[in-house]
């Protein structure tokens, strides 16, 4: 059964209000809560760890499959895997993401590995929030780590977002791509308080015609810290480009490390980083429409994470 | 409805301060359209950020419809009914030309009221309306909607500071239209900082400011023709080839 409590973070991690539609895999405490299967996806628990096989059939079009993960009970820790064995010429979009609410004095923990094998001319678009709330003492950690396995010719977008709540997260990502795999990830990333956020990529380029678009978006409030570690490698004619534009607020602190590693003299590759607080005149600006320091910092700080 | 009483307003320098503007007294009436001019570094700029309370007078008062207004901030004021066109308008990332309409008018519009904003300053609203504000418009184009949010708020003192700054000749030939059109339908007052011989010659009053204080003042047809063929009135061409007629 789901509860309201649970309800609340589905909403915010899936944007579900109900039962989804096609495929789906809701995991509540850890433990099964309700699952959907389809003509063309299916899901398998696994039998030797914890998480689920999703099966999707080759020419798989316009579904969608959501395996939110919601965390209402203090002291939980769990390590799961999911695997997406993803056919060739597929259309597709996966949600995941997780939600702690944690009232407790235990502290709360997820951590999933998400594991991507993308068919030759598949597209795939990946969301994944993460989102905590509740005031017990015990914190909210989430350790996601991603790794994709791109055939030729596959496209994968994918969407981080981490928004509020959540007290520490390590985020490792990994991605091989074949001869003309597209990858492009957005993350989104605003941690307040004493929270540490540390996301790592490393991108392997490793065929021709290989693109990866690797770009950061992220507020640090507080007393907060943040690391950014994204590393492309290209191992082939390829290009390749990461970013990390980031706002400081507080007594934040923010480690940006764009890193590029080019193994082929075709290999076209690029990185950007900026750090910087907010510009006074867009404070002065925004105060000039009526609006008071607090909510012009509030409305620069949302149209930057847009 | 605006009156400035003894402003003036000193920044620190080598010297120990320097004067940016002295002893500036000036009254302005209620839906009257005054052009402030003068040459490059008189203080007009500083006269209409101490108009929206950007910068704070060292000393003299200032009154906003009788009321002082010297001790309130940028949103206070904006509040009371002054807007404010910036010279360089600011950009960001991530909010798009809807966002700051809606900020502008203070409520919800839907994107086709917003579009009638844009469309008033020349824009072809459609293509713009979800536009981040960021270096990928060009300054006529930002200067453009930072015009139209003026026009979303729809205050009783609305103020441009050198609206020809920074943009382009076919740019700006828009631009008069746009305030020709505004002088025949406001309701409220509107002073503009320009040295534009075109955008003096639609106001009621002239203020020419130097050094930081006011040398004259007085009505359009009075001022104006002291002003034609130095830097205070320049025409349009000679704007874009660096005085050069």
């Amino acid at each position: 059964m789901i509860d309201e409590i649970q309800r609340r973070l589905l909403r915010e991690i899936a944007d579900l209000h109900s039962v989804p539609e096609g495929a789906y895999n809701i995991r509540t405490n850890g433990e099964l809560a309700s699952r959907a299967t389809t003509a063309n996806i299916d899901i398998v628990s696994k039998t030797d760890v914890s998480g689920i096989d999703i099966y999707i059939k080759d020419g798989t079009k316009n579904e969608s499959v959501h395996i939110p993960v919601v965390l209402s009970k203090s002291g939980l820790k769990e390590l799961v895997y999911n695997d997406f064995h993803i056919g060739e010429d597929c259309d597709v979009t996966i949600v995941a993401g997780c939600g702690i609410s944690n009232c407790g004095n235990q502290d709360s923990e997820h951590d999933g590995i998400h594991r991507f094998y993308v068919g030759k001319g598949s597209h795939v678009r990946y969301i994944e929030k993460h989102y905590g709330e509740g005031d017990g003492t015990g914190k909210r950690l989430l350790n996601p780590g991603t790794e994709v396995y791109m055939e030729e010719n596959s496209t994968m977008e994918m969407e981080m977002v981490q928004i509020k709540g959540v007290d520490s997260t390590v985020r490792t990502n990994k991605a091989e791509l074949k001869a003309g795999a597209k990858l492009l990830v957005r993350e989104r990333l605003m941690t307040h308080g004493d929270q540490y956020a540390e996301s790592i990529y490393v991108a392997n380029l490793n065929g021709e015609g290989a693109s990866a678009d690797i770009v950061s978006r992220s507020v640090a409030k507080d007393n907060s810290f943040q690391k950014f570690d994204s590393r492309i490698v290209g191992n082939a004619p390829c290009s390749g480009h990461t970013e990390c534009d980031a706002i400081i607020m507080g007594n934040a602190k923010i480690l940006a490390i764009p890193q590029l590693e080019a193994n082929n003299i075709d290999a076209a590759l690029i990185h950007e980083a900026a750090i910087g607080k907010i510009a006074g005149e867009q404070l002065v600006k925004l105060m000039t429409l009526g609006l008071t320091a607090e909510e012009a910092e509030e409305q620069i700080v949302n149209g930057f994470l847009k | 409805m605006l009156k400035l009483e003894h402003i003036s307003f000193n920044v620190p320098s080598e010297q120990g301060r320097k004067e940016i503007i002295h002893d500036v007294s000036l009254e302005m009436e209620d839906g009257k359209f005054v052009v402030v001019t003068g040459p490059n570094g008189g203080g007009k700029s500083t006269l209409a950020k101490l108009i929206m309370g950007i910068e704070k007078p060292t000393s003299g008062r200032i009154y906003f419809d009788g009321k002082d207004i010297t001790d309130s901030n940028v949103t206070e004021r904006a509040k009371m009914g002054i807007s404010f066109a910036f010279q360089q308008p600011v950009r960001f990332k991530g909010i798009q030309v809807l966002d700051l309409i809606r900020l502008a008018a203070r409520k919800q519009l839907s994107p086709a009221d917003a579009c009638q904003y844009l469309s008033e300053v020349g824009l072809c609203a459609r293509d713009y309306i979800n536009r981040e504000v960021n270096g990928s418009l060009s300054g006529g184009e930002l200067k453009r909607i930072e015009i139209a949010q003026v026009l979303a708020r729809g205050t009783k003192l609305s103020v441009f500071d050198e609206p020809e700054a920074g943009i382009d000749l076919w740019s700006f030939q828009n631009l008069i239209r746009v305030f020709e059109h505004m002088r025949e339908v406001t309701d409220g007052s509107i002073l503009i900082i320009s040295h534009q011989e075109r955008i003096l010659n639609i106001a009621d009053e002239i203020v020419v400011i130097a050094d930081g204080t006011v040398t004259s003042r007085g009505p359009k047809d009075e001022i104006l023709p002291k002003l034609l063929g130095t830097s205070s009135a320049v025409g349009l061409c000679s704007a874009f080839n660096g005085g050069e007629e």
